[in-house]
């Protein structure tokens, strides 16, 4: 069979792909650099691929990349703001969420989805959410509080990737709280 | 609260930034021109021995660029076990053999430029196999007339081959015979335990090349840069000096990764074909080509007076090393010398055989023999004491080990050889106890065993537990500073972070000593060229025997720091203190680490640069105990654990966040060990259930309500008391679980995981399950 041009968007940049028909979406995206997307297991169990499809997550290991023609992408790449850490990704960091990591990506995706959807999920909303990312470090305690902490600051702010560590100026903070109303 | 800076806070991990924006990181991450995939050909038989193989339609394939067979390849006995030279374990495996012994070993492999051309090259691999009768059942695998697993001449260190028996240990401390006679009640039961799967999400991987420099370079996803490089210069028949090992971060470990697993035979690949090869499982492989946890049979009988004082205590042990002897009487080894003394009964005996089968090899696994030996011990201890009328904490607390003690049994059951005694520093476990229940309501809580009318029963048990903290006289790490210009540091360490953090830890402690701010250390780990020599992340060793490295040389690199800084300041270096990233002399005046920095390069034509290592002569144990809610359900047998708390004595805990996160992932592993994860093979030694459907991992919606509490002490020979956490958490999940169910519905589960099967049987049979 021979190859395919497919047009997309990824991270809201569009993108021209030549792919093989069987080529799966998890493959297609490491190969073009994106290299937050993980392999866990390639059968749709683990979660370990998640990338958000139209908004929503996906296990990209599940999906041919001609699937995702004329769709919009959002991998764990396109989540930080130029410099600045999604407050989700802030708040990983600061609860402790992360271990060694290689679920994090698709853990970050997912919860961002529920945000979008939800701003002020319960806790079971949270782990409904995170239910399809294995973890096999953390228990899942942090990830679920840094999930709810996140939601508890707003979406609204950003902290500076190059200072990660800086906390939230009062400007920000105010700029944030505009920004939920 | 402390008086330190940097140590005791709840730090950001110092590598989380790539990890949370999914930069490139992991073993895979990375772009190679002229990758060949590699694959192995796995044996479709329990026990088999290739009678012919024919390659040449594989190696015609276009594309393909090696082909390996035992024919092709040096045979040198070996341990896949990394462990310090030398090895405790039997050097029984080889690259490649004529013999294969559990569906899944490797029979060939290759290496081609496409994943779907390597793979048809595996199909073309020709084999005609000589069918040998499997030993499966480890209660048999010594019967008269078994087959004999290790037939081979030059494998050494077996404890008797034509037996299957792959080690044993025999210790007594006492008599336990003699203390039996004392016993006013005498209890014995029998426990099982099943393999289990370390399940790190990333699978095993590694990618092999040949540098401009011909040299072999190893980029691999391990726990033991160190011995990998070592065990793969033998194998290969190449120096250590020809060899670089590369860890970079890894996607989890949990002792799957305390072994060489593929680089051996990736490396084999990547000298045949000349170009860059990776090898990555798949995850079906990892079920059948990586590492378990050993399956056991434990035997428990202990005898007590009627106060409660445990007089007698013997262990017997049954456990399956699989079809190669990694770990094998180690891991045993511990299931003896760190369960058994948690309580100080003057006669303690272990007695343990450990069986080759025809199934995938055991090794390491986060808590090396305890989990096994604990939910034994703690249930047994449970009954006793129910038996008793005893309040099961005041009975424990009772014979438990507590500071000023000397462990004698470790002394005699060392790393596969003698050990040596542990003295009890620091002990907080009846705190451990104490702010465990509180924190569970357990007093208001228990029922005591009475099952009550309703579907769903409700009962709480708890557990203790204890583990070592690194190899008494056996690890050994090193670290390496050097200041900047700026006043940074480069700390170069063999320890090897695998998620755990302790990069995070090490540089805390490194910020804490030098005096300097956590973003003033610039920490690298780990790559056998460049950072000195450690023997790797397991044995809960890396906080204690590397951080106390990192302190020795932080301490040195401070000295050297002082006496630049004396000559700035006019003053006697050892009256200099440093803090808040300067050097302070008495009357307050100061000098930044810059300026030291910048004096010591361009004025004194000289740096500061100190490597220290470090190593104990003890393995002071953490503590744990854990508390456990459960709801039985008559009807359909399910257990739900709705809250676990955990309340475990670390010592001082360098980072309390990542502590909590240690413990409660520990948690997490027990917890499937306990209700759900078991490897289960079918008459002809296949994991039926090889994938993350029929192999159930904990989910954030499966997960109960987890409460951790940290007990502080303070371990002298820990950096800043520090002791360890990775571990010891999951040894009494499982016990505090199977006791819970007691107390709700009033049968004893002696066999992990605890299924809805064998709870409705015990439900309908309760007398046989007392």
């Amino acid at each position: 069979m021979s190859d395919l041009v497919i047009h997309l968007r990824v991270n809201g940049e569009p993108r021209r792909w030549t792919v093989a028909p069987g080529d799966l979406l998890l493959d297609v995206l490491r190969r073009e650099g994106y290299w937050g997307v993980k392999r866990g297991c390639e059968t749709g169990e683990c979660g370990a691929c998640a990338v958000l499809l139209d908004g929503e997550p996906v296990n990209s290991c599940l999906m041919f990349a001609a699937q995702a023609e004329g769709r919009g992408l959002t991998t764990i790449e396109g989540i930080a703001e130029r410099d600045r850490l999604d407050p989700i990704q802030e708040a990983f960091l600061e609860h402790g969420g992360v271990q060694c990591g290689y679920c994090t990506p698709a853990m970050v995706l997912c919860a961002k989805a529920l945000l979008e959807r939800s701003a002020h999920p319960t806790e079971a909303e949270v782990r409904e959410a995170l239910g399809g990312v294995f973890c096999r470090c953390t228990g899942y305690k942090k990830p679920v509080e840094a999930v709810l902490a996140a939601a508890s600051t707003g979406r609204g702010g950003r902290a500076p990737v190059r200072a990660a560590a800086a906390r939230p100026s009062r400007a920000a903070a105010r700029a944030r709280k505009e920004a939920g109303r | 609260m402390s008086a330190h800076r940097v140590v005791g806070r709840r730090a950001r991990k110092v590598d989380g930034l790539k990890l949370v924006t999914g930069r490139t990181a992991f073993t895979d991450d990375i772009d190679l021109p002229g990758l060949l995939i590699g694959k192995i050909l796995p044996s479709p038989h329990a026990h088999a021995r290739i009678k012919r193989i024919d390659t040449r339609r594989a190696k015609a394939l276009p594309g393909v660029h090696a082909v390996l067979t035992y024919q092709d390849v040096p045979r040198v006995p070996h341990t896949t076990a990394g462990q310090a030279w030398p090895e405790p374990s039997p050097y029984d495996t080889y690259l490649l053999d004529s013999k294969v012994r559990h569906v899944g070993d490797r029979v060939a492999a290759v290496a081609a430029e496409t994943r779907a051309i390597a793979e048809e090259a595996l199909r073309r691999i020709e084999v005609d196999y000589e069918v040998l009768p499997a030993v499966l059942d480890m209660e048999h695998a010594m019967d008269k007339g078994a087959a004999v697993i290790h037939d081979e001449p030059d494998s050494t260190g077996i404890d008797d081959a034509a037996r299957n028996l792959a080690g044993e240990i025999h210790r007594e401390l006492g008599s336990a015979e003699q203390g039996f006679r004392q016993a006013d009640l005498i209890v014995e039961r029998e426990y099982r335990t099943p393999r289990q799967q370390h399940a790190a999400i990333e699978p095993h991987i590694v990618i092999c090349w040949l540098d401009a420099d011909d040299r072999l370079v190893i980029r691999t996803s391990t726990q033991i840069p160190f011995h990998v490089r070592r065990q793969v210069a033998m194998i290969l028949q190449i120096p250590v000096s020809r060899i670089r090992v590369i860890k970079p971060r890894i996607g989890g470990g949990f002792g799957g990764k305390q072994e060489m697993v593929i680089e051996d035979i990736c490396a084999a690949l990547a000298l045949a074909a000349r170009r860059p090869v990776k090898l990555e499982y798949t995850r079906h492989e990892e079920f059948f080509m990586a590492r378990t946890r050993h399956p056991q049979v434990l035997r428990l009988k202990m005898g007590v007076k009627k106060d409660g004082t445990i007089v007698a205590h013997h262990m017997k042990v049954l456990a399956a090393t699989g079809a190669y002897g990694g770990h094998c009487t180690t891991v045993q080894g511990n299931t003896g010398s760190k369960v058994l003394p948690l309580y100080r009964a003057p006669n303690l005996k272990f007695d343990c055989d450990v069986v080759y089968v025809n199934a995938p090899p055991a090794g390491a696994f986060r808590g090396y023999g305890c989990p096994q030996g604990f939910f034994a011990q703690e249930s047994l201890v449970d009954e006793i004491a129910h038996q008793l009328g005893m309040d099961p904490i005041a009975f424990r607390l009772k014979n438990a080990i507590r500071q000023g003690d000397t462990d004698e049994l470790s002394a005699q059951l060392g790393e596969g050889r003698k050990g040596l005694p542990r003295l009890i520093r620091s002990c907080g476990l009846p705190q451990c106890l104490a702010r465990g229940a509180e924190a569970f309501g357990w007093k208001t809580r228990r029922t005591g065993g009475r099952r009550r009318p309703g579907r769903v029963l409700h009962g709480v048990g708890l557990a203790c537990s204890m583990q070592g903290s690194g190899i008494a006289g056996v690890d050994f790490a090193g670290a390496f500073f050097k200041l900047n210009e700026d006043g940074s540091f480069n700390l170069q360490v063999g320890a090897t972070d695998l998620g755990t953090g302790s990069d995070t830890v090490l540089a805390q402690i490194a910020a804490e000593t030098l005096g300097v701010s956590l973003d003033k250390i610039l920490i690298y780990s780990s790559d056998t060229d460049f950072t000195p020599f450690d023997v790797g992340a397991y044995a809960s060793s890396t906080t204690i025997i590397s951080g106390g490295a990192v302190k020795k040389a932080a301490e040195k690199t401070r000295d050297a720091v002082c006496c630049f800084a004396a000559k700035l300041l006019d003053a006697n270096p050892e009256d200099l203190t440093c803090r808040d990233d300067r050097v302070f002399a008495p009357g307050g005046k100061s000098v930044t680490m810059g300026e030291v920095a910048m004096f010591a390069f361009y004025k004194e034509k000289t740096q500061v640069m100190e490597g220290s290592s470090h190593f104990n002569t003890d393995s002071p144990p953490p503590f744990c105990a854990q508390f456990a809610e459960v709801e039985v359900d008559t009807e359909t047998g399910q257990v739900k654990v709705p809250h676990l708390v955990t309340a475990v004595d670390l010592g001082v805990a360098i980072n309390p966040m990542q502590a909590e996160g240690q413990a409660e992932g520990a948690v997490a592993q027990g917890l499937g060990y306990t209700l759900a994860e078991e490897m289960v093979l079918d008459e002809a030694g296949r994991v039926v259930n090889a994938n993350f459907c029929d192999y159930k991992i904990f989910t954030a919606e499966d997960m109960p309500k987890l409460t951790t509490i940290l007990v502080e002490t303070e371990e002298p020979l820990g950096p800043y008391g520090a002791k360890s956490i990775a571990e010891v958490p999951i040894n009494g999940v499982g016990p505090a679980v199977a006791n819970a169910i007691f107390d709700a519905a009033g049968i004893r589960l002696r066999r992990l995981p605890i299924r809805p099967d064998a709870v409705l049987a015990a439900l309908r049979a309760p007398e046989a399950a007392r």
